[in-house]
């Protein structure tokens, strides 16, 4: 009987007619795309996206060339050389992120013993030609200074969980 | 026309006039059926993305517009295609038989496009009226899988190679199916001329389409046309999860393009016989004074339209089938049924008239 049943509802085409009307009632659905340079969804807190290298507030540069994030990158998209400067302190004279190698996974982020390297919300970066996605020292300051506010607001909301 | 026909023979004498008037007049037509064709063939591409993203709940092409208007937005889209087509490199592989890879794209779409010939658009509207109209649409259908095959061949790619032979197969094997739905239009009608097909389904409504006696035969014949021009679920022959793009793998730029025109004008030219042959062509659905003031030539457009969009339909609803089920369903199921429903309707239209006037509402023997 089963067999019997399962022969005309295949033969009458009633299987096909009901994965139509499941796409046939899609078809009025509302849509839920988000267009995106006009909408944006909500981002995270700990959303990581490009690089920064922040400064405390008094405009000294917080990364002590300690080079953890260097050794932690398992992409090795950092580069880092450094020297002692004139008053004794140790600082970066390089600090290279190759963006086209890095993976983001926030490792560097969270190996950083003063906060330094963070990775921000920014995720509409491009670059137009080759090398244009290795982001130097004076880059990535740049963008600590730039976005300093919301970095920080973004470390804040997250403290309570490190 | 008379008046520019005798122009003609002013200009040309007699002999000649009449043979360049209707060269040129033959000309314009074939211009005037190709063009909107081939517009139609991009907004049918651009009506598949949305109409496919819609069942998916998405929006589809949605930014590129004409001039910056707001409400087009989206309608550029096929135009934008078709120039980004144009200016790419047609890349010849090496190892591939030039001539042939050359001339695959040129004999896919010359049947495709050719086979427009004898569509009936109105009564008076048809390029050439022939009376072995339907043998003519299948000698041209049939024709467009040596396109196929040779593109497969010429490749000289494995997966090509794959896809060209499973197409061979499938589009010989759905043929028959097709031609058997088609032998019962052709009992019907009682002719092989599309205006006389049309004409044989006149009457009050559209009770008198043939799409009422024939039930079986119009689903047989819309799911071989889905076969025949290798969309899905039939398209083991592109198959883009196993075989990549199938015969088409090797063409890029306006090669390619020329393939994907053969196969969006073959589904329109199936759209349209099917609109002809089982949904009344140019008859309006009812005889009635509103109905009748829309021209013919419109109820044809709208009626392909509805069944193109069946044909989306189906592509964003089926899973692709296996390959032995496609034969499986061809030669197991469409042929019997088909060959049963012959014998039925030849044995119904063999009945004594007077048996046959005792048919409680029948309006079509």
């Amino acid at each position: 009987m089963d067999r019997i049943k399962k022969f005309f509802s295949t033969f009458l085409l009633f299987e096909l007619l009901k994965g139509m009307a499941v796409t046939g009632r899609y078809l009025f659905k509302p849509k839920i795309t988000v267009h995106f340079p006009e909408e944006k969804t909500p981002q995270s807190p700990r959303f990581r996206g490009l690089h920064a290298l922040r400064r405390y507030p008094n405009g000294e540069e917080r990364c002590i060339a300690c080079k953890l994030c260097e050794a932690v990158c398992p992409a090795m998209a950092i580069t880092i050389d450094s020297e002692q400067r004139a008053d004794g302190t140790r600082r970066t004279t390089r600090y290279d992120i190759d963006l086209s190698k890095c993976i983001f996974c926030g490792f560097c982020e969270e190996s950083c013993p003063v906060d330094s390297i963070v990775e921000t919300r920014i995720l509409e970066y491009h670059g137009e030609k080759r090398g244009d996605l290795i982001y130097t020292k004076e880059m990535l300051l740049a963008i600590g200074d730039r976005y300093e506010e919301q970095i920080a607001m973004d470390r804040e909301a997250d403290a309570r969980y490190r | 026309m008379e008046n520019i026909q005798q122009q003609f023979v002013t200009m040309f004498g007699t002999e000649w006039g009449a043979m360049l008037f209707s060269l040129a007049s033959n000309m314009i037509f074939i211009f005037a059926i190709v063009i909107p064709l081939l517009l139609g063939v991009a907004y049918l591409t651009f009506a598949e993305r949305k109409i496919i993203a819609y069942m998916q709940i998405r929006v589809g092409p949605n930014r590129v517009t004409f001039f910056g208007i707001p409400w087009l937005r989206g309608w550029g889209q096929p135009i934008a295609d078709a120039v980004k087509a144009m200016m790419k490199e047609i890349i010849v592989p090496t190892g591939a038989n030039k001539f042939l890879f050359i001339l695959a794209p040129v004999l896919t779409i010359m049947p495709a496009l050719a086979a427009w010939a004898v569509i009936p658009f109105s009564p008076e509207l048809v390029l050439a009226d022939i009376n072995a109209g339907l043998l003519y649409i299948l000698a041209m259908t049939s024709m467009g899988i040596y396109g196929i095959i040779i593109a497969g061949w010429a490749s000289n790619s494995k997966y090509a190679f794959i896809g060209a032979m499973r197409s061979a197969a499938q589009v010989v094997s759905y043929e028959l199916a097709m031609g058997f739905a088609l032998v019962c239009v052709l009992m019907m009608s009682r002719s092989l001329n599309l205006g006389d097909i049309v004409n044989g389904q006149q009457g009050n409504s559209l009770l008198n389409w043939y799409l009422i006696p024939l039930f079986p035969m119009f689903l047989v014949y819309l799911i071989s046309g889905v076969a025949e021009t290798n969309r899905a679920p039939f398209d083991v022959a592109e198959g883009e999860s196993e075989i990549v793009a199938g015969f088409h793998v090797d063409y890029s730029g306006m090669a390619f393009t020329v393939f994907f025109l053969a196969e969006y004008s073959n589904m329109i030219l199936v759209a349209t016989l099917t609109s002809i042959m089982f949904l009344g062509g140019w008859l309006p659905p009812v005889d009635m004074e509103p109905f009748t003031w829309i021209p013919g030539f419109i109820w044809l457009l709208l009626k392909i339209a509805f069944i193109l969009f069946f044909f989306l339909w189906f592509r964003a609803t089926f899973p692709r089938y296996r390959y032995d089920q496609i034969m499986r369903l061809g030669w197991k199921i469409f042929i019997p049924i088909t060959l049963i429903w012959i014998v039925l309707l030849g044995s119904i239209m063999q009945l004594p008239e007077s048996i046959r006037d005792t048919f409680p509402l029948n309006i079509w023997f």
